[in-house]
């Protein structure tokens, strides 16, 4: 319980990863509250990822973290530019609202 | 040892409460806020750790720049705020399947972690190895030389993104005066000059 090891780490990495999944399954609300719980996933994962590259001693944990980092960037400014599209067309951004695109 | 332990309860407690934030608070404003707040916890953790340029780049990278854009984006579609959480829906079909599917995501992560807790050739915090090279000097060696290649990559998916983002919210307003270089270079005398011939006492229109 003091000595703090990998398993609390992976155990944070845990936790918020299910709330990320919780967020985007019990949203509705706009989306982009579903973009920030992809954020959070994604934070899950480079918890992971560093905590296991810090404690097994191998650097090459926190490459891909920046790899991640890169990816996330990305992701959060396309995803962004389409939400403002698609309120521009609509006028709406909500969950119930955008069930309506089915092909 | 017990500030290490004392330090990453402190932190870890902010960053599971602030994203519990991020998905139940009512307005988008202030999960946009709770989601700076955990980066911020999470970075501290980072650099507590032992990986301080990752620690530094998450919070260049995400309070800097993905939290701002978040909030500017916020700001601009004018987001009304919901009366009632997400607990409380008119068509909430989804929302078990959606609970069992996150719980047993969560039950699945949580046996992996009881699972690597037995694997005895991994460190603990206190015998961290603190090597003589810094962290960022230890990234720089790797990864400029064996990775070089998924650096570049990162490169060309970020130019990607701003390409797409850019050419996604792009869009030609009618009604709007602008510089056409073209238009100006292309212009010749014989064109832009008119000669007219005034008679005495009458004047010339020269609007048409």
């Amino acid at each position: 319980m003091i000595e703090i090891g990998l398993g609390h780490y992976l155990s944070l990495g845990a936790i918020i990863f299910f709330l990320g999944v919780i967020g985007i399954f019990l949203n509705r609300k706009n989306v982009i509250v579903i973009l920030m719980s992809i954020e959070l996933i994604l934070l899950a994962v480079n918890i992971n990822l560093i905590s296991f590259s810090i404690f097994s001693g191998n650097i090459v944990g926190q490459i891909f973290t920046m790899l991640i980092l890169t990816v996330a960037a990305a992701e959060a400014a396309i995803g962004l530019a389409i939400i403002v599209v698609y309120y521009r067309n609509r006028g709406s951004i909500r969950v119930e609202d955008i069930h309506g695109m089915k092909g | 040892m017990i500030i290490h332990s004392v330090f990453f309860y402190f932190f870890s407690i902010i960053a599971i409460f602030s994203s519990l934030m991020v998905i139940t608070s009512r307005s988008t404003i202030n999960s946009v806020f709770f989601l700076i707040l955990d980066f911020i916890s999470v970075g501290c953790l980072f650099i507590m750790v032992g990986a301080e340029f990752l620690g530094m780049i998450l919070l260049i990278v995400y309070v800097g720049a993905v939290a701002v854009l978040f909030l500017f984006v916020v700001m601009m579609l004018n987001v009304a705020e919901q009366k009632q959480s997400w607990f409380i829906g008119k068509k909430s079909t989804h929302i078990p399947t959606g609970l069992i599917v996150s719980v047993l995501i969560l039950l699945e992560l949580l046996v992996v972690v009881g699972g690597w807790k037995y694997k005895e050739d991994l460190m603990s915090s206190s015998t961290l190895v603190i090597s003589n090279i810094s962290n960022t000097h230890q990234l720089g060696l790797v990864m400029y030389t064996d990775y070089i290649l998924y650096f570049q990559l990162a490169g060309i998916i970020l130019l990607l993104a701003m390409i797409g983002a850019i050419l996604l919210t792009f869009r030609e307003r009618v009604g709007v005066k602008k510089q056409n270089y073209f238009n100006q270079i292309s212009r010749s005398p014989s064109t832009a000059i008119e000669l007219k011939d005034v008679k005495s006492n009458e004047g010339v229109k020269i609007d048409d």
